[in-house]
Protein backbone atom coordinates (compact mmCIF):
# COMPACT_ATOMS: atom_id res chain seq x y z
CA UNK A 1 0.00 0.00 0.00
CA UNK A 2 1.64 2.89 -1.75
CA UNK A 3 1.05 6.60 -0.41
CA UNK A 4 -1.59 7.97 -3.08
CA UNK A 5 -2.08 11.25 -1.04
CA UNK A 6 -1.11 14.71 -3.17
CA UNK A 7 -1.25 18.04 -2.70
CA UNK A 8 -2.61 19.98 -6.16
CA UNK A 9 -1.58 23.60 -5.25
CA UNK A 10 -3.67 23.64 -2.20
CA UNK A 11 -6.43 20.73 -3.24
CA UNK A 12 -5.59 17.99 -0.62
CA UNK A 13 -6.07 14.89 -2.87
CA UNK A 14 -6.39 11.47 -0.64
CA UNK A 15 -5.57 9.76 -4.47
CA UNK A 16 -4.81 11.30 -7.69
CA UNK A 17 -7.82 9.81 -9.22
CA UNK A 18 -10.48 12.65 -9.64
CA UNK A 19 -13.39 12.28 -12.51
CA UNK A 20 -13.84 14.78 -15.31
CA UNK A 21 -16.56 17.64 -15.65
CA UNK A 22 -19.56 16.43 -18.01
CA UNK A 23 -18.61 12.84 -17.44
CA UNK A 24 -20.01 12.44 -13.48
CA UNK A 25 -22.97 14.45 -13.52
CA UNK A 26 -23.35 15.89 -10.70
CA UNK A 27 -21.68 12.89 -8.68
CA UNK A 28 -25.03 11.81 -6.80
CA UNK A 29 -25.72 9.97 -9.91
CA UNK A 30 -22.49 7.54 -9.04
CA UNK A 31 -24.38 6.67 -5.36
CA UNK A 32 -25.32 3.67 -6.34
CA UNK A 33 -22.54 2.63 -7.66
CA UNK A 34 -19.60 3.12 -5.29
CA UNK A 35 -18.49 5.71 -2.53
CA UNK A 36 -17.68 9.32 -4.01
CA UNK A 37 -15.42 9.36 -0.82
CA UNK A 38 -13.06 7.12 -2.30
CA UNK A 39 -11.71 9.47 -4.93
CA UNK A 40 -9.36 12.21 -4.68
CA UNK A 41 -12.15 14.58 -5.76
CA UNK A 42 -14.94 15.07 -8.65
CA UNK A 43 -15.31 17.89 -11.18
CA UNK A 44 -19.34 18.36 -11.38
CA UNK A 45 -20.78 19.58 -14.63
CA UNK A 46 -19.96 22.71 -16.69
CA UNK A 47 -21.82 25.36 -15.03
CA UNK A 48 -22.89 28.69 -15.96
CA UNK A 49 -24.09 32.02 -14.42
CA UNK A 50 -27.45 31.52 -16.40
CA UNK A 51 -29.56 27.94 -17.11
CA UNK A 52 -28.44 26.93 -20.64
CA UNK A 53 -30.83 24.51 -22.74
CA UNK A 54 -27.60 23.13 -24.29
CA UNK A 55 -27.62 21.78 -28.02
CA UNK A 56 -30.40 20.43 -30.26
CA UNK A 57 -30.48 16.06 -30.40
CA UNK A 58 -28.14 14.14 -32.01
CA UNK A 59 -25.64 15.35 -29.35
CA UNK A 60 -23.52 12.04 -29.51
CA UNK A 61 -21.62 10.20 -32.13
CA UNK A 62 -19.65 7.12 -31.50
CA UNK A 63 -16.50 7.26 -33.48
CA UNK A 64 -13.87 4.25 -33.47
CA UNK A 65 -12.24 3.99 -29.98
CA UNK A 66 -14.00 7.21 -28.78
CA UNK A 67 -16.97 9.54 -29.37
CA UNK A 68 -18.51 12.88 -30.14
CA UNK A 69 -20.15 14.79 -28.18
CA UNK A 70 -21.78 18.54 -28.51
CA UNK A 71 -23.97 18.94 -25.43
CA UNK A 72 -23.12 22.70 -24.97
CA UNK A 73 -23.18 22.73 -21.53
CA UNK A 74 -26.49 22.06 -20.85
CA UNK A 75 -27.49 23.10 -17.31
CA UNK A 76 -29.44 25.19 -15.04
CA UNK A 77 -27.07 28.27 -13.77
CA UNK A 78 -25.13 28.38 -10.65
CA UNK A 79 -28.17 29.53 -8.90
CA UNK A 80 -29.62 26.52 -9.32
CA UNK A 81 -26.64 24.76 -8.27
CA UNK A 82 -26.25 26.81 -5.48
CA UNK A 83 -29.98 26.02 -4.25
CA UNK A 84 -30.36 22.83 -5.14
CA UNK A 85 -27.43 20.26 -5.64
CA UNK A 86 -24.81 21.93 -3.84
CA UNK A 87 -26.71 20.96 -0.25
CA UNK A 88 -27.25 17.42 -1.99
CA UNK A 89 -23.14 17.15 -2.19
CA UNK A 90 -22.72 18.66 1.53
CA UNK A 91 -22.88 14.95 2.61
CA UNK A 92 -19.24 14.23 0.63
CA UNK A 93 -15.93 13.96 2.21
CA UNK A 94 -13.70 14.41 -0.64
CA UNK A 95 -12.57 17.39 -3.32
CA UNK A 96 -15.67 18.84 -4.97
CA UNK A 97 -14.76 21.57 -7.71
CA UNK A 98 -17.28 23.30 -10.26
CA UNK A 99 -16.55 23.78 -13.76
CA UNK A 100 -17.29 26.80 -14.86
CA UNK A 101 -17.87 28.45 -18.08
CA UNK A 102 -19.25 31.78 -19.71
CA UNK A 103 -19.99 33.32 -22.99
CA UNK A 104 -17.91 36.85 -21.34
CA UNK A 105 -15.51 37.38 -18.59
CA UNK A 106 -18.55 39.25 -16.65
CA UNK A 107 -20.47 36.01 -16.94
CA UNK A 108 -17.52 33.77 -15.65
CA UNK A 109 -16.91 36.25 -12.91
CA UNK A 110 -19.94 36.50 -11.45
CA UNK A 111 -20.21 32.57 -11.45
CA UNK A 112 -16.77 32.33 -9.93
CA UNK A 113 -18.56 34.68 -7.09
CA UNK A 114 -21.32 32.45 -6.19
CA UNK A 115 -19.22 29.42 -6.21
CA UNK A 116 -16.82 31.17 -3.80
CA UNK A 117 -19.73 31.57 -1.03
CA UNK A 118 -19.96 27.80 -1.42
CA UNK A 119 -18.01 26.43 1.74
CA UNK A 120 -18.10 23.01 0.66
CA UNK A 121 -16.81 23.20 -3.15
CA UNK A 122 -12.97 22.95 -3.00
CA UNK A 123 -12.02 24.65 -6.09
CA UNK A 124 -13.06 25.73 -9.92
CA UNK A 125 -12.30 24.28 -12.46
CA UNK A 126 -12.28 27.34 -15.00
CA UNK A 127 -13.70 25.88 -18.20
CA UNK A 128 -11.74 27.67 -21.07
CA UNK A 129 -12.16 24.84 -23.71
CA UNK A 130 -15.86 24.14 -24.36
CA UNK A 131 -15.46 23.28 -28.12
CA UNK A 132 -19.45 23.00 -28.29
CA UNK A 133 -21.08 26.32 -27.49
CA UNK A 134 -20.90 29.58 -30.53
CA UNK A 135 -19.86 32.28 -27.77
CA UNK A 136 -17.00 32.21 -25.29
CA UNK A 137 -16.00 28.63 -23.92
CA UNK A 138 -12.90 27.91 -26.00
CA UNK A 139 -12.37 31.13 -27.37
CA UNK A 140 -10.87 31.70 -24.19
CA UNK A 141 -8.85 29.03 -23.94
CA UNK A 142 -7.37 29.44 -28.03
CA UNK A 143 -5.46 33.06 -27.23
CA UNK A 144 -3.28 33.70 -25.08
CA UNK A 145 -4.35 37.30 -24.27
CA UNK A 146 -8.52 35.84 -23.75
CA UNK A 147 -7.11 33.23 -21.75
CA UNK A 148 -5.37 35.64 -19.34
CA UNK A 149 -8.21 38.41 -19.50
CA UNK A 150 -10.48 35.28 -17.87
CA UNK A 151 -7.85 34.08 -15.74
CA UNK A 152 -7.10 37.69 -13.99
CA UNK A 153 -10.76 38.49 -13.78
CA UNK A 154 -11.54 35.27 -11.96
CA UNK A 155 -8.65 35.13 -9.83
CA UNK A 156 -9.88 38.41 -8.47
CA UNK A 157 -12.71 37.10 -6.87
CA UNK A 158 -12.12 33.46 -6.10
CA UNK A 159 -10.14 32.82 -3.33
CA UNK A 160 -9.46 29.19 -3.29
CA UNK A 161 -7.58 26.67 -5.53
CA UNK A 162 -8.24 27.53 -8.76
CA UNK A 163 -7.69 25.34 -12.17
CA UNK A 164 -7.67 25.80 -15.66
CA UNK A 165 -9.09 23.38 -17.68
CA UNK A 166 -6.67 23.67 -21.25
CA UNK A 167 -8.06 23.19 -25.01
CA UNK A 168 -6.07 20.86 -27.28
CA UNK A 169 -7.50 22.85 -30.12
CA UNK A 170 -4.33 25.51 -30.11
CA UNK A 171 -0.90 25.59 -32.38
CA UNK A 172 0.62 25.46 -29.02
CA UNK A 173 -0.35 24.46 -25.77
CA UNK A 174 2.60 25.69 -23.30
CA UNK A 175 1.75 29.18 -24.70
CA UNK A 176 -1.61 28.97 -23.48
CA UNK A 177 -0.21 27.24 -20.22
CA UNK A 178 2.55 30.18 -19.23
CA UNK A 179 -0.13 32.33 -19.70
CA UNK A 180 -2.98 31.26 -17.66
CA UNK A 181 -0.16 30.77 -14.64
CA UNK A 182 0.99 34.10 -14.91
CA UNK A 183 -2.23 35.10 -14.53
CA UNK A 184 -2.78 33.57 -11.24
CA UNK A 185 -4.25 29.73 -12.16
CA UNK A 186 -2.99 26.91 -9.40
CA UNK A 187 -2.63 24.40 -11.82
CA UNK A 188 -3.76 23.44 -15.34
CA UNK A 189 -6.16 20.41 -16.16
CA UNK A 190 -5.56 19.20 -19.64
CA UNK A 191 -6.70 17.92 -22.31
CA UNK A 192 -10.25 19.08 -23.23
CA UNK A 193 -12.01 17.69 -26.29
CA UNK A 194 -10.24 17.41 -29.75
CA UNK A 195 -12.55 19.18 -32.45
CA UNK A 196 -13.82 16.92 -34.68
CA UNK A 197 -16.79 15.99 -36.60
CA UNK A 198 -18.84 12.62 -37.84
CA UNK A 199 -20.38 12.18 -41.23
CA UNK A 200 -22.94 10.02 -42.50
CA UNK A 201 -22.67 8.82 -45.78
CA UNK A 202 -25.68 7.18 -46.69
CA UNK A 203 -27.41 10.21 -45.81
CA UNK A 204 -24.92 13.06 -47.11
CA UNK A 205 -25.08 14.93 -43.58
CA UNK A 206 -23.48 15.26 -40.58
CA UNK A 207 -24.16 12.61 -37.36
CA UNK A 208 -24.27 15.97 -34.78
CA UNK A 209 -27.16 18.35 -34.85
CA UNK A 210 -23.56 20.94 -34.30
CA UNK A 211 -21.89 19.76 -37.33
CA UNK A 212 -19.10 19.85 -34.97
CA UNK A 213 -18.28 17.95 -31.61
CA UNK A 214 -15.92 17.48 -29.32
CA UNK A 215 -13.68 13.93 -29.48
CA UNK A 216 -13.56 12.23 -26.57
CA UNK A 217 -11.98 8.86 -25.57
CA UNK A 218 -8.84 6.37 -25.81
CA UNK A 219 -8.78 7.73 -29.63
CA UNK A 220 -7.29 11.18 -28.13
CA UNK A 221 -4.92 9.19 -25.38
CA UNK A 222 -1.62 9.96 -27.49
CA UNK A 223 -2.59 13.41 -28.22
CA UNK A 224 -3.13 14.55 -24.57
CA UNK A 225 -0.01 12.20 -23.39
CA UNK A 226 1.90 14.39 -25.71
CA UNK A 227 0.74 17.65 -24.22
CA UNK A 228 0.59 16.64 -20.71
CA UNK A 229 4.02 15.63 -21.26
CA UNK A 230 4.88 19.55 -23.11
CA UNK A 231 2.97 21.78 -20.39
CA UNK A 232 4.32 19.99 -17.46
CA UNK A 233 8.16 21.12 -18.40
CA UNK A 234 7.03 24.26 -18.94
CA UNK A 235 5.06 25.26 -16.24
CA UNK A 236 5.57 25.18 -12.50
CA UNK A 237 2.42 24.72 -11.06
CA UNK A 238 0.67 20.99 -10.83
CA UNK A 239 -1.09 19.22 -14.18
CA UNK A 240 -3.59 17.57 -14.19
CA UNK A 241 -4.21 15.02 -16.79
CA UNK A 242 -7.38 14.30 -19.10
CA UNK A 243 -7.71 12.06 -21.81
CA UNK A 244 -9.31 9.11 -22.88
CA UNK A 245 -8.04 7.37 -19.79
CA UNK A 246 -9.91 4.06 -19.49
CA UNK A 247 -7.50 1.76 -17.13
CA UNK A 248 -4.33 2.26 -14.27
CA UNK A 249 -1.72 1.71 -17.24
CA UNK A 250 -3.50 4.54 -18.92
CA UNK A 251 -3.25 6.95 -15.93
CA UNK A 252 0.38 5.62 -14.74
CA UNK A 253 1.29 6.75 -18.46
CA UNK A 254 -0.12 10.50 -17.57
CA UNK A 255 1.54 10.38 -14.26
CA UNK A 256 4.93 9.46 -16.07
CA UNK A 257 4.26 12.21 -18.32
CA UNK A 258 4.56 15.03 -15.75
CA UNK A 259 1.01 14.58 -14.41
CA UNK A 260 0.28 15.08 -10.75
CA UNK A 261 -2.88 14.10 -10.99
CA UNK A 262 -4.91 12.85 -13.22
CA UNK A 263 -9.23 13.12 -14.21
CA UNK A 264 -11.06 9.93 -15.68
CA UNK A 265 -14.07 11.36 -18.23
CA UNK A 266 -15.17 9.18 -21.15
CA UNK A 267 -14.47 5.89 -19.36
CA UNK A 268 -17.44 6.59 -16.47
CA UNK A 269 -19.74 5.93 -19.37
CA UNK A 270 -18.52 2.79 -20.23
CA UNK A 271 -17.96 1.65 -16.43
CA UNK A 272 -19.05 3.61 -13.93
CA UNK A 273 -16.78 1.76 -11.39
CA UNK A 274 -13.63 2.94 -13.65
CA UNK A 275 -12.13 5.27 -11.31
CA UNK A 276 -12.47 2.28 -9.04
CA UNK A 277 -10.24 -0.06 -10.99
CA UNK A 278 -7.93 2.57 -11.42
CA UNK A 279 -7.36 3.62 -7.95
CA UNK A 280 -6.96 0.44 -7.02
CA UNK A 281 -4.52 -0.07 -10.41
CA UNK A 282 -2.32 2.45 -9.48
CA UNK A 283 -1.71 1.29 -5.81
CA UNK A 284 -0.46 -1.84 -7.11
CA UNK A 285 1.38 -0.73 -9.67
CA UNK A 286 3.35 1.30 -7.64
CA UNK A 287 3.91 -1.68 -5.23
CA UNK A 288 5.01 -3.58 -7.67
CA UNK A 289 7.53 -0.94 -8.56
CA UNK A 290 8.37 -0.91 -5.02
CA UNK A 291 7.66 2.56 -5.59
CA UNK A 292 6.54 4.26 -1.36
CA UNK A 293 4.68 7.10 -3.08
CA UNK A 294 2.79 8.34 -6.39
CA UNK A 295 4.98 11.14 -6.66
CA UNK A 296 8.03 9.19 -7.18
CA UNK A 297 6.63 8.79 -10.67
CA UNK A 298 5.33 11.88 -11.24
CA UNK A 299 7.62 13.59 -14.60
CA UNK A 300 9.33 9.93 -14.18
CA UNK A 301 9.57 9.20 -17.85
CA UNK A 302 12.97 7.39 -18.39
CA UNK A 303 14.70 9.05 -21.21
CA UNK B 1 -37.50 -17.37 -3.92
CA UNK B 2 -41.12 -16.99 -5.36
CA UNK B 3 -42.38 -14.25 -6.89
CA UNK B 4 -44.21 -12.51 -4.03
CA UNK B 5 -41.06 -12.47 -1.57
CA UNK B 6 -38.74 -11.15 -4.55
CA UNK B 7 -39.96 -7.93 -4.63
CA UNK B 8 -39.10 -6.45 -1.10
CA UNK B 9 -42.57 -4.21 0.12
CA UNK B 10 -41.97 -1.33 2.36
CA UNK B 11 -43.82 0.90 3.79
CA UNK B 12 -44.29 4.97 1.99
CA UNK B 13 -43.51 6.31 5.79
CA UNK B 14 -40.58 3.94 5.98
CA UNK B 15 -38.49 3.82 2.93
CA UNK B 16 -37.39 7.74 1.99
CA UNK B 17 -34.35 6.88 0.02
CA UNK B 18 -36.56 7.28 -3.42
CA UNK B 19 -36.66 10.27 -5.62
CA UNK B 20 -39.97 11.44 -5.84
CA UNK B 21 -40.73 10.57 -9.10
CA UNK B 22 -39.93 6.78 -8.70
CA UNK B 23 -41.95 6.99 -5.66
CA UNK B 24 -45.14 8.16 -7.26
CA UNK B 25 -44.61 5.21 -9.74
CA UNK B 26 -44.20 2.83 -6.83
CA UNK B 27 -46.87 4.31 -5.77
CA UNK B 28 -49.33 3.20 -8.06
CA UNK B 29 -48.60 -0.62 -8.60
CA UNK B 30 -50.87 -2.44 -6.28
CA UNK B 31 -51.34 0.23 -3.85
CA UNK B 32 -47.89 -1.09 -2.28
CA UNK B 33 -43.84 -0.08 -2.48
CA UNK B 34 -41.67 -1.73 -4.34
CA UNK B 35 -38.43 -1.56 -3.37
CA UNK B 36 -36.48 -0.05 -6.09
CA UNK B 37 -33.29 -2.18 -7.04
CA UNK B 38 -30.05 -0.39 -6.82
CA UNK B 39 -28.44 -0.01 -10.31
CA UNK B 40 -25.55 -1.78 -10.73
CA UNK B 41 -22.40 -3.07 -13.09
CA UNK B 42 -22.71 -6.65 -12.80
CA UNK B 43 -21.18 -9.50 -15.32
CA UNK B 44 -23.90 -11.74 -15.74
CA UNK B 45 -23.50 -15.12 -17.05
CA UNK B 46 -25.48 -15.72 -20.13
CA UNK B 47 -27.69 -19.07 -19.22
CA UNK B 48 -29.40 -19.72 -23.00
CA UNK B 49 -29.35 -17.67 -26.43
CA UNK B 50 -32.88 -18.79 -28.34
CA UNK B 51 -33.03 -17.48 -31.52
CA UNK B 52 -36.68 -16.64 -32.41
CA UNK B 53 -36.25 -15.72 -36.02
CA UNK B 54 -33.41 -14.71 -38.34
CA UNK B 55 -32.29 -11.65 -36.70
CA UNK B 56 -33.90 -11.96 -33.07
CA UNK B 57 -32.66 -13.64 -30.33
CA UNK B 58 -33.44 -13.95 -26.66
CA UNK B 59 -31.47 -13.95 -24.20
CA UNK B 60 -31.31 -15.15 -20.80
CA UNK B 61 -28.68 -13.72 -18.10
CA UNK B 62 -28.18 -14.82 -14.37
CA UNK B 63 -27.77 -12.60 -11.55
CA UNK B 64 -25.31 -13.40 -8.88
CA UNK B 65 -26.89 -10.81 -6.76
CA UNK B 66 -30.28 -10.80 -5.82
CA UNK B 67 -32.73 -9.10 -8.25
CA UNK B 68 -35.03 -7.09 -6.83
CA UNK B 69 -37.81 -4.69 -8.12
CA UNK B 70 -37.92 -4.06 -11.59
CA UNK B 71 -40.06 -2.27 -13.32
CA UNK B 72 -41.44 -2.65 -16.74
CA UNK B 73 -39.94 0.01 -19.32
CA UNK B 74 -36.33 -0.09 -17.41
CA UNK B 75 -33.58 -1.43 -19.36
CA UNK B 76 -30.03 -2.51 -19.21
CA UNK B 77 -26.89 -1.09 -20.72
CA UNK B 78 -24.49 -3.99 -22.03
CA UNK B 79 -21.07 -4.04 -22.88
CA UNK B 80 -19.99 -5.13 -26.60
CA UNK B 81 -16.84 -6.94 -26.01
CA UNK B 82 -16.54 -8.75 -28.64
CA UNK B 83 -16.40 -6.26 -31.43
CA UNK B 84 -13.65 -4.39 -31.62
CA UNK B 85 -15.49 -1.50 -32.93
CA UNK B 86 -18.05 -1.02 -30.42
CA UNK B 87 -16.90 1.70 -27.78
CA UNK B 88 -19.92 2.49 -26.13
CA UNK B 89 -22.18 0.19 -24.25
CA UNK B 90 -25.93 -0.55 -26.15
CA UNK B 91 -29.22 0.07 -24.43
CA UNK B 92 -32.07 -2.65 -24.50
CA UNK B 93 -35.33 -3.33 -22.62
CA UNK B 94 -35.35 -5.80 -19.96
CA UNK B 95 -38.49 -8.14 -21.19
CA UNK B 96 -38.81 -10.50 -18.75
CA UNK B 97 -37.92 -11.03 -15.30
CA UNK B 98 -37.40 -14.50 -13.68
CA UNK B 99 -37.29 -14.00 -9.86
CA UNK B 100 -37.53 -17.56 -9.24
CA UNK B 101 -33.82 -18.25 -11.35
CA UNK B 102 -32.89 -14.68 -10.55
CA UNK B 103 -32.52 -14.05 -14.45
CA UNK B 104 -33.54 -11.20 -16.79
CA UNK B 105 -34.36 -11.91 -20.38
CA UNK B 106 -33.26 -9.29 -23.29
CA UNK B 107 -34.57 -8.96 -26.85
CA UNK B 108 -32.36 -8.59 -29.11
CA UNK B 109 -32.41 -7.68 -32.77
CA UNK B 110 -29.44 -7.65 -34.52
CA UNK B 111 -29.63 -4.56 -36.51
CA UNK B 112 -25.71 -3.21 -36.59
CA UNK B 113 -22.41 -4.55 -35.02
CA UNK B 114 -22.84 -4.33 -31.85
CA UNK B 115 -26.49 -5.88 -31.68
CA UNK B 116 -25.31 -8.74 -34.04
CA UNK B 117 -22.72 -9.15 -31.92
CA UNK B 118 -24.51 -9.70 -28.86
CA UNK B 119 -26.98 -11.68 -30.41
CA UNK B 120 -24.51 -13.95 -31.31
CA UNK B 121 -23.56 -14.43 -27.58
CA UNK B 122 -22.67 -18.02 -26.40
CA UNK B 123 -23.90 -19.90 -23.43
CA UNK B 124 -21.40 -19.23 -20.47
CA UNK B 125 -20.30 -16.29 -22.09
CA UNK B 126 -20.38 -13.10 -19.07
CA UNK B 127 -21.48 -9.90 -20.25
CA UNK B 128 -20.95 -6.90 -18.19
CA UNK B 129 -24.20 -5.41 -17.70
CA UNK B 130 -25.50 -1.89 -15.92
CA UNK B 131 -29.50 -2.47 -14.58
CA UNK B 132 -31.57 -1.85 -13.80
CA UNK B 133 -31.59 1.96 -15.55
CA UNK B 134 -34.50 4.69 -16.44
CA UNK B 135 -38.21 5.39 -15.15
CA UNK B 136 -40.48 2.59 -16.46
CA UNK B 137 -43.92 2.30 -17.15
CA UNK B 138 -46.69 3.60 -14.10
CA UNK B 139 -49.25 1.49 -13.56
CA UNK B 140 -53.21 2.18 -13.20
CA UNK B 141 -54.48 2.85 -9.70
CA UNK B 142 -57.68 1.13 -10.01
CA UNK B 143 -58.63 -1.78 -12.06
CA UNK B 144 -58.47 -0.78 -15.44
CA UNK B 145 -58.85 -1.71 -19.23
CA UNK B 146 -55.13 -1.35 -20.97
CA UNK B 147 -54.12 -1.64 -24.53
CA UNK B 148 -50.58 -2.27 -25.19
CA UNK B 149 -49.15 -1.72 -28.78
CA UNK B 150 -45.32 -2.89 -29.89
CA UNK B 151 -44.05 -2.17 -33.34
CA UNK B 152 -40.64 -4.43 -34.44
CA UNK B 153 -38.27 -4.82 -31.65
CA UNK B 154 -40.24 -1.96 -29.80
CA UNK B 155 -42.21 -5.30 -28.04
CA UNK B 156 -39.19 -5.62 -25.88
CA UNK B 157 -40.52 -3.13 -22.71
CA UNK B 158 -44.37 -4.58 -23.31
CA UNK B 159 -43.84 -8.68 -22.02
CA UNK B 160 -42.69 -7.60 -18.44
CA UNK B 161 -45.76 -4.62 -18.59
CA UNK B 162 -48.08 -7.36 -19.78
CA UNK B 163 -46.83 -9.84 -16.47
CA UNK B 164 -47.42 -7.04 -14.24
CA UNK B 165 -50.15 -5.40 -15.65
CA UNK B 166 -52.05 -9.16 -15.01
CA UNK B 167 -50.86 -9.91 -11.54
CA UNK B 168 -52.38 -6.76 -11.33
CA UNK B 169 -56.04 -8.07 -12.62
CA UNK B 170 -56.04 -5.32 -15.08
CA UNK B 171 -57.95 -6.12 -18.78
CA UNK B 172 -55.29 -6.04 -20.99
CA UNK B 173 -55.55 -6.55 -25.00
CA UNK B 174 -52.35 -6.60 -26.91
CA UNK B 175 -51.53 -5.14 -30.40
CA UNK B 176 -48.35 -6.18 -31.82
CA UNK B 177 -47.51 -4.54 -35.29
CA UNK B 178 -44.44 -6.16 -37.91
CA UNK B 179 -43.23 -5.44 -41.37
CA UNK B 180 -44.36 -9.42 -42.35
CA UNK B 181 -45.27 -12.37 -40.00
CA UNK B 182 -41.65 -14.21 -39.53
CA UNK B 183 -40.87 -11.08 -37.70
CA UNK B 184 -43.90 -11.50 -35.08
CA UNK B 185 -41.96 -13.28 -32.23
CA UNK B 186 -43.55 -14.37 -28.73
CA UNK B 187 -47.18 -14.42 -29.33
CA UNK B 188 -48.01 -17.44 -28.06
CA UNK B 189 -45.90 -16.10 -24.47
CA UNK B 190 -47.45 -12.75 -24.98
CA UNK B 191 -50.96 -14.67 -25.37
CA UNK B 192 -50.53 -15.97 -21.63
CA UNK B 193 -51.64 -11.90 -20.57
CA UNK B 194 -54.14 -10.77 -22.57
CA UNK B 195 -55.62 -10.67 -26.07
CA UNK B 196 -53.41 -10.59 -29.09
CA UNK B 197 -54.22 -8.90 -32.12
CA UNK B 198 -51.71 -8.35 -34.68
CA UNK B 199 -50.63 -6.32 -38.42
CA UNK B 200 -48.41 -6.50 -40.68
CA UNK B 201 -47.71 -4.69 -43.74
CA UNK B 202 -47.80 -7.14 -46.19
CA UNK B 203 -51.03 -9.04 -44.83
CA UNK B 204 -49.19 -12.09 -43.92
CA UNK B 205 -50.30 -12.15 -40.20
CA UNK B 206 -53.77 -10.11 -38.68
CA UNK B 207 -54.64 -7.30 -40.81
CA UNK B 208 -52.87 -5.79 -43.34
CA UNK B 209 -51.15 -2.40 -42.43
CA UNK B 210 -49.53 -0.31 -39.54
CA UNK B 211 -51.15 -0.99 -36.04
CA UNK B 212 -52.92 2.19 -36.27
CA UNK B 213 -55.13 0.52 -39.12
CA UNK B 214 -56.69 -2.04 -37.02
CA UNK B 215 -60.07 -1.93 -35.91
CA UNK B 216 -58.99 -1.26 -32.21
CA UNK B 217 -57.82 2.53 -33.29
CA UNK B 218 -61.30 2.82 -34.40
CA UNK B 219 -64.70 3.62 -32.34
CA UNK B 220 -63.36 0.87 -29.50
CA UNK B 221 -60.40 3.62 -28.73
CA UNK B 222 -62.08 5.24 -26.27
CA UNK B 223 -63.32 2.38 -23.98
CA UNK B 224 -59.29 1.65 -22.73
CA UNK B 225 -58.15 3.80 -19.91
CA UNK B 226 -54.85 3.50 -21.14
CA UNK B 227 -52.29 2.95 -23.99
CA UNK B 228 -48.65 1.95 -23.89
CA UNK B 229 -46.60 1.95 -26.89
CA UNK B 230 -42.86 1.30 -27.71
CA UNK B 231 -41.89 0.96 -31.29
CA UNK B 232 -40.62 2.87 -34.08
CA UNK B 233 -40.75 6.88 -33.54
CA UNK B 234 -43.30 7.49 -36.42
CA UNK B 235 -45.54 4.75 -34.89
CA UNK B 236 -45.53 5.70 -31.86
CA UNK B 237 -46.39 9.63 -32.24
CA UNK B 238 -49.46 7.90 -34.72
CA UNK B 239 -50.50 6.38 -31.50
CA UNK B 240 -50.33 9.41 -29.03
CA UNK B 241 -51.93 11.97 -31.69
CA UNK B 242 -54.56 8.73 -31.58
CA UNK B 243 -55.06 8.19 -27.82
CA UNK B 244 -54.68 11.86 -27.66
CA UNK B 245 -57.67 13.01 -29.67
CA UNK B 246 -59.72 10.07 -27.97
CA UNK B 247 -58.49 11.69 -24.39
CA UNK B 248 -56.91 8.22 -23.74
CA UNK B 249 -53.67 8.38 -21.25
CA UNK B 250 -50.55 6.94 -23.48
CA UNK B 251 -47.68 5.87 -22.51
CA UNK B 252 -44.04 5.93 -24.70
CA UNK B 253 -41.24 4.37 -24.60
CA UNK B 254 -38.47 6.51 -26.57
CA UNK B 255 -35.83 4.97 -28.23
CA UNK B 256 -32.50 7.20 -28.20
CA UNK B 257 -28.39 6.73 -28.46
CA UNK B 258 -26.63 7.21 -25.53
CA UNK B 259 -23.49 6.89 -23.97
CA UNK B 260 -24.04 6.77 -20.60
CA UNK B 261 -27.67 5.67 -19.15
CA UNK B 262 -27.69 6.86 -16.08
CA UNK B 263 -28.00 10.66 -16.85
CA UNK B 264 -24.35 11.99 -16.92
CA UNK B 265 -23.41 12.41 -20.74
CA UNK B 266 -26.36 14.49 -21.26
CA UNK B 267 -26.43 13.03 -24.71
CA UNK B 268 -29.78 11.52 -25.28
CA UNK B 269 -31.94 14.21 -24.71
CA UNK B 270 -35.48 14.71 -26.01
CA UNK B 271 -37.85 17.97 -26.09
CA UNK B 272 -39.97 17.91 -23.11
CA UNK B 273 -42.84 20.76 -22.05
CA UNK B 274 -39.86 20.84 -19.28
CA UNK B 275 -37.03 21.72 -21.96
CA UNK B 276 -34.35 18.82 -22.72
CA UNK B 277 -34.66 15.48 -20.51
CA UNK B 278 -32.78 12.75 -20.81
CA UNK B 279 -34.30 9.46 -22.08
CA UNK B 280 -32.19 7.66 -20.14
CA UNK B 281 -33.54 9.09 -16.32
CA UNK B 282 -36.29 10.55 -17.04
CA UNK B 283 -37.38 8.57 -19.48
CA UNK B 284 -37.23 5.88 -21.53
CA UNK B 285 -40.91 5.84 -20.32
CA UNK B 286 -42.77 9.10 -21.12
CA UNK B 287 -46.52 10.60 -20.85
CA UNK B 288 -47.36 11.81 -23.94
CA UNK B 289 -48.12 14.95 -22.13
CA UNK B 290 -44.55 15.62 -21.33
CA UNK B 291 -43.74 15.28 -24.90
CA UNK B 292 -44.20 17.77 -27.61
CA UNK B 293 -45.99 15.26 -29.91
CA UNK B 294 -49.73 16.75 -29.89
CA UNK B 295 -49.55 18.36 -33.55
Amino acid sequence: MAELSIDIAGLKLKNPVMTASGTFGFGVEFDDFFDLNSLGGFVVKGTTLHPRQGNSYPRMAETPSGMLNAVGLQNGGVKYFAENIYPRLLVYDTNILVNVSGSTVEEYIACAEQINELDHIAGIELNISCPNVKEGGMAFGTSCPAAEAVVKAVRKVYHKPLMVKLSPNVTNITDIALAVEASGADSVSLINTILAMAIHAESRKPVLSTVTGGLSGPAIKPVALRMVWQVSKSVKIPVVGIGGIMNSTDAIEFFLAGASAIQVGTANFIDPMASQHIIAGIDNYLDRHKFKSIKEIIGGLQL
Amino acid sequence: MNKSSSFTKTKLSTYTGLPNPILAIFAHYSNAIYLRMKKSVQNLKVVSNQRLNKDHALLELKSEVLLEGILPGQFANILVDKSQKVFLRRPFSIFQVDYKCNSIFILIKGIGEGTKALSKSLVGDTLSVIFPLGRGYTFPAKRSKVLLVGGGVGIAPLMLLATMLKQDNHQIEILLGARTGEDLVELENFAKYGTIHTTTEDGSHGTEGFVTNHALFGEELKSFDRIYTCGPEPMMKAVARLAHLNSVDCEVSLENTMACGYGVCLCCVTETTGGHRCVCTDGPVFDIKQLKWQN
